[in-house]
């Protein structure tokens, strides 16, 4: 087990910066979603801890062991690829043994013998391999090739091989991208079951909020390269450092509108919404509510107009526009508890706020201190 | 104006399965026509005549044909010129083959980098493709002929006399024309391979901890094995029926000694020697065809094609 530490690293590829200035602290044992949309950099993270991309600039630890120049398979980490990876010509029981044939692998002390980094015994790697399998419950297709396992198969002998060596940092790359939503669903659920069993630590890149929020330990969320914000999923939920997170996490994304800011108000339009966030001084700002933080009520601050109604059953969106915002895009969207009857499109209604309303500067995008709970 | 489907369906109510079986038949007929004639025409009948050429023996001006059956056949393939003459053959299997998928798998592995100005060594390294025989047979004349060649000694351990000269090097001698040619094949399908194995399975294997050896020996030539297995097939045949450099460089000769069994074939061209043509000629097909299924028969259990 390892933490894995970013200093100010940046990578490259000639004029174009992949990831820039990254600070990161991945503690030992944690369960960490690397989050952001395609081309934000994380994946070129994850690689750099693999050994897989070389680091231009700063310095990236693994442990307490600076790896900017450790070869991939000295840096006791494995990883699950999103095509898995599997050497198509190899048995299921070959793909898992694969790790252990060439590279040194910690044996676990025992008897008094301290904990020691070797080769494996024949013996030793047989038994590496059926426990493996057991773990991920693939016994009975050891002596099969890869071709003939369907994708959920593939994606488990993929997670064997990553496992079998105990590394000290499993390293994950979209490893559920090629699943079908409800294997995904299922396979979520056992990755942190893995997780919780291996105590090792998991650096998982995703571009899938879903998958951050429900399996990580803290998410850190990447755009352009840049490090936007690290946190808990209940964190970047309540408390998005910047516009892009506030955007990014949470469905349906979180409705925001110009307001001019007076004391404690904030004015969307025709309606004065209460605002905790310290303005100071600034006359406009970007405010934020998500869609699960309004509820209709004849007393509420907001007014809008219902455009549209989408009633899923357990709940209601309801699309609508603020009364006095207007232009492209400027549509919010409410989202309701099991409503029996969602207003017509077209009536008039009011809206109570029953979360934080958030604040963020207007040209920055950064967030205004006391916007929310904490 | 009538749609494409009611003018072959034939009304409103055609769809597809209800067609006929007849007219869908007749369609099949209609579709494989072009190719069935072809085949009959070029192929089918030709080899018949051949056979039956066979059958017969010739007098000295290739008239008055004689019906021995297939005594001729009997004769010809157990007597010393096809057996000659395939052992050459075989020789330059041996020497061509294996050389050349040795050379288009370096080249090709060489070649499959990503470098800045690599697809100028691509272009050049595959050029040998669009290079005729004759070409590659007058490249060689200059390289290595006893008179003009660039090079006139021997190889070194067969004495002295130049290359084509020696009976026992002037076929190793011609079939280096044949491995240069060929090496553009070898190498543009070879390279095809290599750039189909998806780069996470290199990247998986090195942080599993293969070295660049282990790693081509047990990833990458496993998973190109099927290319591979392609190319060993094809170069066994172009070896089988190799003829322009034979007569480009040697004629055959030094004595006979780079007849091979096609070049034994192109000799029995004379009226009076029809019938003994045909007879090698069909053994070269019966060797060739033999060679090319035990080959699919025994590479086949030794090929990976994984998914």
């Amino acid at each position: 087990m390892s933490s894995v530490t970013f200093t100010g690293v940046t990578k490259r590829y000639g004029s174009v910066t992949a990831v820039e200035d990254l600070t990161l602290d991945i503690a030992d044992g944690e369960f960490m979603v690397l989050l952001g949309p395609s081309g934000c950099g994380k994946s070129t993270a994850l690689r750099m801890i693999a050994g897989l991309e070389e680091v231009t600039e700063g310095e990236l630890r693994i442990g307490d062991r600076v790896v900017n120049d450790v070869v991939p398979a000295k840096r006791d980490v494995s990883m699950v690829f999103q095509s898995y990876a599997l050497y198509p010509h190899m048995s299921v029981a070959k793909n898992i043994e694969s790790p252990l044939v060439t590279r040194a692998t910690r044996v676990p002390g025992t008897d008094g013998h301290a904990e020691e980094v070797r080769k494996l015994t024949g013996a030793e790697r047989k038994e590496r391999i059926a426990e493996a399998a057991r773990m991920l419950g693939l016994e009975d297709y050891l002596d099969r090739k890869p071709g003939a396992l369907s994708g959920g198969q593939r994606q488990r002998v993929a997670l064997a091989r990553a496992v079998v060596s105990r590394p000290a940092v499993f390293l994950m790359d979209e490893p559920l991208s090629n699943l079908d939503a409800k294997l995904r669903t299922q396979t979520r659920a056992e990755l942190v079951d893995l997780h919780e069993r291996l105590g090792t630590t998991f650096v998982y890149v995703t571009h899938d909020q879903v998958e951050a929020m429900t399996m990580a330990d803290r998410i850190a969320i990447l755009n352009d390269g840049r490090l936007r914000q690290v946190g808990t999923p209940r964190e970047v939920y309540d408390q998005p450092a910047d516009l892009f997170v506030a955007g990014f996490i949470g469905t349906p994304p979180m409705n925001t509108s110009l307001a001019e800011l007076t004391e404690g108000v904030a004015i969307v339009g025709a309606s004065r919404l209460p605002l905790a966030a310290r303005s100071d001084g600034r006359a406009k700002a970007v405010v934020g509510i998500r869609p699960e933080h309004l509820r209709l009520d004849p007393a509420g601050p907001l007014q809008a107009v219902v455009r549209q109604t989408e009633w899923l059953g357990h709940e209601a969106l309801l699309r609508i526009q603020p009364v006095g915002v207007e232009g492209p895009g400027t549509g919010w969207i409410a989202r309701l508890a099991n409503e029996d009857q969602p207003p017509e499109p077209g009536t008039q209604v009011r809206l109570a706020v029953t979360g934080p309303v958030h604040a963020f500067d207007a040209d920055t995008g950064t967030r205004l201190d006391g916007g929310g709970p904490g | 104006m009538s749609s494409l489907g009611e003018r072959l369906g034939g009304g409103r109510e055609a769809r597809v399965t209800d067609t006929g079986r007849l007219r869908e038949g007749l369609i099949a007929v209609a579709f494989l026509a072009p190719s069935l004639v072809i085949f009959v025409a070029f192929f089918f009948y030709p080899f018949q005549q051949l056979v039956l050429r066979g059958l017969y023996r010739n007098n000295a001006s290739g008239t008055n044909l004689r019906y021995v059956g297939w005594e001729q056949y009997s004769d010809v393939l157990t007597g010393p010129e096809f057996r000659d003459g395939l052992w050459h053959s075989v020789q330059y299997v041996i020497f061509t083959v294996p050389l050349g998928l040795l050379f288009g798998t370096l080249l090709a592995v060489a070649a499959n980098r990503r470098l800045r100005g690599v697809k100028v060594f691509q272009a050049i390294f595959s050029s040998t493709i669009a290079t005729s025989a004759a070409v590659a047979s007058v490249v060689f004349l200059v390289l290595i002929n006893q008179q003009i060649g660039v090079y006139q000694g021997g190889v070194p351990g067969f004495g002295d006399q130049a290359i084509l000269e020696n009976p026992r090097t002037a076929l190793f001698g011609v079939s280096l024309s044949s491995i240069w040619q060929n090496l553009g094949l070898s190498f543009v399908i070879v390279l095809a391979g290599l750039q189909a194995i998806p780069a996470e399975v290199e990247e998986a294997a090195t942080l599993d901890g293969y070295g660049p050896v282990r790693r081509f020996f047990r990833i990458t030539l496993p998973m190109i094995s099927p290319v591979l297995m392609f190319l060993v097939v094809v170069l066994v045949i172009f070896a089988l029926q190799a003829f322009a450099p034979i007569e480009f460089l040697t004629n055959g000769g030094p004595a006979r000694s780079t007849e091979t069994l096609v070049y034994k074939i192109f000799e029995r061209q004379a009226p009076n020697k029809m019938g003994e043509g045909a007879v090698l000629s069909v053994g070269l097909f019966g060797v060739t065809f033999i060679v090319t299924l035990a080959q699919f028969l025994l590479l086949e259990r030794r090929v990976h094609y994984g998914r």
